[in-house]
């Protein structure tokens, strides 16, 4: 019995990239035994969703989208840290940030590829999501965001499968090797064509709000023939995706014991987020004021309209609208320690500043979200309240314990951290 | 007929506007019976849930909603205020309605011969963005298979389709009235009479508080009403036909008549007063 252990022991750790210590085995089975329950649990449900059907949910007529909606425009504003990160070191040259590439890469195929499979539980009539593609409708901005979406996905699969190529055994194939090694000569065009997908299906994804007239909360007016939700779903993203690979990233340090990325890296990448979040908090406070002062005052409405109501958990706590303040100080707050070289440099404070920045894109996610469907427009209509069930908490959680899964198994077995032998010496 | 019919004008983005249908109701002489419900599900076999209690996962393509003016007796007043689909046209009419120009999937069109706004069940896929989009909240979802009492099944309308789980619906201004009404006009070579098409609710309203007909069509009442000829002061009063939500450029087909100022007030958020005296009117279905 234990001879037969030591000997998978041996053969597993064969697996691992070349002079580097990983956890062992037990653990590691121990690690993904507790995150594949999680999973199944989250599959469990989604089977339930598809044989089912909706009413598995707590969603209504008021509240057509819902949580799964909010953590769609959620991980793939925070699965931005790829296509940005990928434009800064490909198409800009930031050189350095090929050490934090893959993971960035890494981090964003599985936001994308948990925001498809959130979307094929989420539609009433899964077999014929194909529609969207068939009788598409050009002037929907569902149509963009399917289109664009499902390409970037391409293009994240092929800035993935030459890392897994790079495994230590794979690697030792011919075959495997030069094909890893040509995707890599050809890297920065797949990076520039992802990066404007993701420009469109980024910014598609806020003209979804964006584009409602009968929506004033969400709505705004168009820009050039795009409403400015567009331009600041995009622009958010490429400032709040970027904290977020820095904060997965130092979530994976912690957990693993390591320094697995070089500090000058991550302040590059930082600085870059920092900058992005202060012009983005400029534009996103001009916006609002626009909306509230000009906008709405067209559409007879006032911004307090959106704030008085009985809608506590949503908008108003102690007579504070207190998600709008929230919000604004995501950005604002992290901006402004990540511009400091000195709040960069500063552990504690850089992790404050990226986990705040992460927040921010998710709590905008959720007001053009929620908040959009809760406020009442005809003004004797009523406020409604909506709970997720615990289907829709358990395929919303599934995405986390398959993320947790696959950064585990990836960091495992293959060499996403080029620093990582310097760091750690064996 | 139709595409043609002498009524018809160039309107919006070039399109040759043919007939425009849509209502009148009049919410003074709405009594809140709920027979426009009850008419509207039984022509369009919508389904029913055994327990209808829930109205945020209840199908009601026409609901009757119940306003009040928050005061306390003996100034409290309340009215009635059915909501069908408005058909909306959006700006100029040029059929750029919330709902219809965010389908992904063009599952729901907007006519220009009718002024229409459809909804194709077998192609939508029930994403729902449409009904984020509508802010009247006249779409409905498919939370459920739809399931009749077998002995319900009879009386299943035969000119329209039931709808399965998972996609979205809402009404349809008994569109398929009017293609049994232009069968019959086209057989026998003439135009389409007003009465010849009229929805299941206006029909069935005891108090005749819904007036339907083609806005496009100065014979029609509605025509009438809304563009304040003379035939139309019999109905009017003094009364301005008003649309709920008219600031938002929706351009529903569904007008308003009442006498009650702070009625005409509820239907549009810009004529409140800055601050009203009592409550808002406050919401509630019927
Ligand atoms: S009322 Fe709603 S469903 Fe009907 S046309 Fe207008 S936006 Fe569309
Ligand atoms: S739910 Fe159906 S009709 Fe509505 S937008 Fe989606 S596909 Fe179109």
């Amino acid at each position: 019995m234990e001879a037969a252990y030591q000997k998978i022991v041996r053969l597993e750790s064969q697996l691992h990239p070349e002079g580097v210590q990983r956890a062992p085995l037990w653990q590691f089975v121990l690690w993904l035994g507790f995150f594949g329950a999680v999973l199944l649990w989250g599959v469990y449900a989604m089977f339930l969703c598809w044989f089912k059907g909706l009413n598995q949910t707590n969603m209504n007529d008021y509240y057509g989208f819902a949580l799964w909606i909010w953590a769609d425009l959620g991980v793939i504003a925070v699965g931005g840290g790829a296509f940005f990160t990928g434009l800064l070191r490909y198409v800009i040259g930031k050189d350095p940030l090929k050490y934090i590439i893959n993971y960035a890469v890494l981090i964003g195929f599985i936001c994308y590829s948990s925001a498809l499979l959130i979307l094929a539980i989420d539609i009433g009539q899964p077999l014929r999501g194909w529609f969207i593609f068939w009788h598409a409708n050009v002037h929907s901005m569902l149509t963009e965001v399917a289109f664009c979406l499902s390409c970037y996905f391409g293009v994240l699969c092929i800035e993935y499968i030459p890392l897994v190529l790079e495994n230590r055994k794979l690697d030792e194939i011919p075959f495997f090797h030069h094909t890893a090694h040509n995707f890599h000569e050809v890297m920065a065009i797949f990076a520039a064509t992802g990066a404007f997908l993701s420009f469109f299906h980024q910014g598609s994804l806020g003209g979804v709000a964006g584009v409602l007239f009968g929506r004033p909360f969400a709505y705004r007016p168009e820009f050039y023939i795009w409403p400015t939700t567009f331009f600041l779903f995009t622009w958010s993203a490429a400032a709040c995706g970027p904290c977020f690979t820095i904060l997965v990233t130092k979530i994976t340090e912690a957990i693993t014991r390591k320094k697995l990325v070089k500090d000058n890296v991550v302040e590059l990448l930082a600085k870059i987020a920092g900058w992005m979040l202060l012009t983005y908090s400029i534009a996103k406070i001009a916006d609002t004021l626009y909306w509230g002062f000009v906008m709405l005052p067209k559409h007879g409405l006032q911004i307090t309209d959106f704030y008085t109501n009985a809608s506590l958990i949503y908008t108003k706590l102690g007579g504070v609208p207190w998600i709008l303040l929230i919000e604004i100080l995501c950005s604002v707050i992290p901006a402004l320690i990540l511009v400091s070289k000195k709040g960069r440099q500063s552990k504690p404070a850089l992790v404050v500043a990226v986990l705040l920045g992460s927040m921010c894109a998710l709590i905008n996610r959720w007001v053009m979200v929620l908040q959009v469907m809760a406020a009442p427009i005809m003004t004797f209509d009523q406020f409604a309240l909506y709970f997720p069930s615990w289907q829709e908490l358990a395929t919303t959680i599934l995405p986390v314990a398959y993320g947790v899964i696959l950064i585990s198994l990836s960091h495992r077995y293959l060499p996403v951290f080029p620093q990582e032998r310097e760091l750690n010496p064996v | 007929m139709g595409e043609t019919q002498g009524h018809g004008h160039q309107e919006g983005h070039g399109h040759a506007q043919g007939s425009k249908y849509g209502m009148v109701i009049d919410l003074d002489k709405c009594t809140g019976c709920g027979a426009c419900m009850v008419a509207c599900m039984a022509e369009n076999n919508v389904p029913t849930k055994p327990d209808e209690t829930n109205k945020l996962d209840t199908i009601t393509w026409m609901r009757v909603f119940k306003l009040s003016n928050g005061k306390a007796f003996p100034e409290a007043e309340t009215c009635y205020l059915p909501r069908p689909c408005m058909h909306c046209g959006g700006k100029h009419d040029a059929g750029h309605s919330p709902c219809v120009s965010v389908c992904p999937a063009t599952a729901t069109d907007y006519s220009y011969k009718t002024g229409i706004v459809s909804q194709i069940y077998t192609r939508c896929f029930g994403c729902r963005y449409c009904m984020g989009a509508c802010p009247y909240k006249a779409r409905y979802f498919n939370w459920w298979d739809p399931k009749f009492p077998a002995d319900m099944k009879e009386y299943l309308s035969p000119d329209v389709s039931v709808r399965m789980r998972g996609i979205v619906e809402k009404c349809s201004f008994c569109f398929h009235r009017y293609q049994r009404a232009m069968d019959r006009a086209f057989y026998e070579g003439r135009e389409l009479e007003e009465h010849e098409y009229q929805t299941a609710c206006t029909q069935a309203c005891p108090a005749g508080a819904i007036t339907f007909g083609d806005l496009n069509n100065e014979r029609h009442m509605v025509h009438k009403v809304v563009n304040d000829k003379h035939e139309g002061h019999a109905v009017l009063q003094g009364r301005k036909p008003f649309r709920l939500l008219e600031e938002l450029d929706t351009n529903p087909k569904v007008y308003y008549l009442s006498a009650r100022d702070w009625v005409v007030k509820a239907g549009n958020a810009s004529l409140r007063e800055t601050k009203p005296a009592t409550k808002k009117p406050s919401g509630g279905h019927h």
